[in-house]
């Protein structure tokens, strides 16, 4: 069990985060598809400018080794253009709708909103339906 | 300690998130993403004369992205119960006029409306509905903000971009058309 315990700790702070910001809130997100404000933008722009220079750091480490030891991989993923695209759009759709992605549906849900473990029930179906109909669409 | 209640900026917020990346591959070679865990929920679920293969793998190995949700929820618990802001939401003028103009009487006064999110069959429904959309989308796209416009960006991965202009674009087209649409 010992070894959960730091993804249990992270985990915490990304809740944490993620109602401090308001990126959890679905105002804030109508806000952002409409322009109205930076600050959905900047949460973004500087997490994604922040991933990128610690992960080019990372790679140019010479010995990098994760906690338990394994060697740091940053794996590809798999080739493909239609799937990504189509994907995107249908989550897109939802997202728009409900203000809500997979990380702040979980942050939510624990305020207590009975509202955010519906839209999760409704995840868990269209995830469901993905994988029964995964060999009838284009990838 | 009046930072544990109050909003975070976003310059505090976006680094913050962003080091999750760099966090979970020093964990345990982790890569950084949410929606996979809705994949393992189903696995979990499925009852074994239930035959998708998309769920017959061993959920198990994957225990620790189970508990890295359980901990988005309790990090959700204290910001929103024990530390929550007892301000409304800081929108802006733009934003509030936009609202009000929807038809919403208090715009942000709590972190969702409660047009939408209060107990409803007519919510219920909507919110449902739009859930599996998040759900169906995220695994088709196979990841979600997090592994795609976080992880998969930061990277340098094509696919992941292929995904943010989808999503994008998605989420255009609903809030400037679907939900004035269904507010009226």
């Amino acid at each position: 069990m010992k070894r959960y315990i730091p993804y249990l700790l992270v985990g915490m702070v990304f809740g944490f985060v993620l109602i401090k910001s308001e990126a959890a809130s679905w105002y804030r997100i109508q806000e952002m598809f409409h322009f109205q404000s930076f600050h959905m933008f900047g949460i973004m722009f500087s997490a994604i400018i922040t991933a990128l220079i610690s992960t080019q750091i990372i790679k140019r480490l010479g010995d990098r080794k994760a906690m338990d030891g394994q060697p740091i991989e940053i794996p590809d993923k798999p080739a493909g253009r239609v799937s990504y695209i189509a994907g995107g759009v249908v989550f897109g759709v939802g997202w728009g709708l409900i203000g809500l992605c997979p990380g702040p549906v979980f942050a939510l849900a624990g305020t207590g909103s009975i509202g955010a473990i519906v839209v999760l029930a409704g995840a868990l179906h269209g995830t469901w339906l993905y994988g029964a109909l995964k060999r009838y669409l284009p990838h | 300690m009046d930072w544990l209640y109050q909003p975070w900026p976003w310059y505090v917020a976006g680094p913050l998130i962003g080091l999750m990346v760099p966090t979970m591959l020093f964990i345990g070679n982790r890569s950084f993403g949410i929606s996979n865990n809705l994949r393992h929920l189903c696995a979990i679920t499925q009852p074994p004369n239930v035959e998708v293969d998309f769920f017959r793998y061993n959920w198990k190995e994957h225990i620790w992205s189970l508990v890295f949700v359980i901990g988005t929820g309790l990090g959700g618990f204290l910001a929103g119960v024990v530390f929550a802001n007892p301000e409304p939401v800081k929108l802006s003028i733009a934003t509030q006029e936009m609202l009000l103009a929807w038809g919403f009487t208090q715009p942000g006064a709590y972190l969702v409306p409660d047009e939408l999110f209060h107990t409803s069959v007519r919510n219920f429904t909507f919110l449902f509905a739009s859930g599996v959309l998040v759900g169906f989308g995220t695994r088709y796209a196979g990841g979600c903000t997090s592994g795609h416009a976080i992880t998969g960006l930061s990277t340098l991965q094509l696919p992941s971009l292929y995904a943010v202009l989808g999503i994008f674009a998605g989420g255009l087209f609903a809030s400037w058309f679907l939900v004035p649409w269904m507010l009226s």
